[in-house]
């Protein structure tokens, strides 16, 4: 049953991500134009609480999203199971959200 | 051992969609510890933002942008394998999922050069 619900919300944080990605591509190639900065980059987010809950919920979903599917391959290839494949699972969501969070506050903040 | 299945298109589509995954997964730390120096130490912020300028760094980030798009475009079309009906066009769908992405990451490295 862990599977299946595993699974579905793999599924479900994509579907969250489809239009968070196409957003964060579109940005790329705008802001990349003429060139990157840090002030450029910081006065776009800081402040900002519609980037900081945009890039919160992207954090949040790719930290679901990558940990089940770094599960998956390292049952496959290292076959890891049991109670250490859980762990393996819940230090990478914990792990990516965590950094992820602190770098949304980092850019959002003001 | 004979894998017959291995020369089969959407073995590579499969293969890709891995790939792009675990690269992304274990590359985002990275991305992530980069942004947060904005906080804690702006000036090494900036000096990584200034590594943009660097064509094979540009290279790169066409490379990751590929990554990025060829993953989301795997992606939707996995989600239609699994929940539309079935449509017997999943080879061509997975050509359609690679060249937006090589579209998509082109249109990066243009914009960026």
């Amino acid at each position: 049953m862990l599977d299946v619900r595993l699974y579905l919300l793999q599924r479900l944080s994509a579907m969250v991500m489809a239009p968070l990605v196409l957003v964060h591509i579109a940005v790329m190639i705008y802001a990349v134009q003429d060139g990157l900065t840090a002030t450029e980059i910081l006065s776009r987010t800081q402040g900002s609480l519609l980037w900081a809950l945009f890039y919160g919920s992207f954090v949040m979903a790719v930290s679901v999203h990558a940990a089940i599917g770094l599960r998956v391959i390292v049952f496959e290839v290292a076959r890891l199971k049991g109670p250490a494949l859980t762990l393996f699972t819940w230090a990478a969501f914990v792990g990516l959200l965590y950094l992820g969070m602190q770098a949304v506050y980092a850019v959002t903040a003001s | 051992m004979i894998r017959p299945h291995r020369s089969h298109p959407l073995w590579y589509a499969f293969l890709l969609h891995r790939l792009s995954g675990l690269a992304l997964a274990v590359l985002l730390p990275f991305h992530f510890y980069v942004l947060a120096l904005a906080l804690t130490e702006p000036d090494r912020f900036g000096e990584f933002i200034e590594w943009v300028d660097y064509p094979l760094v540009k290279f790169a980030e066409f490379g990751l942008v590929f990554l990025l798009a060829v993953h989301f475009f795997g992606g939707l079309r996995l989600i239609a394998l699994e929940f539309l009906p079935w449509s017997p066009l999943q080879k061509t769908y997975a050509a359609i999922a690679a060249s937006a992405s090589f579209l998509i990451a082109r249109a990066f490295f243009l914009s960026a050069i």
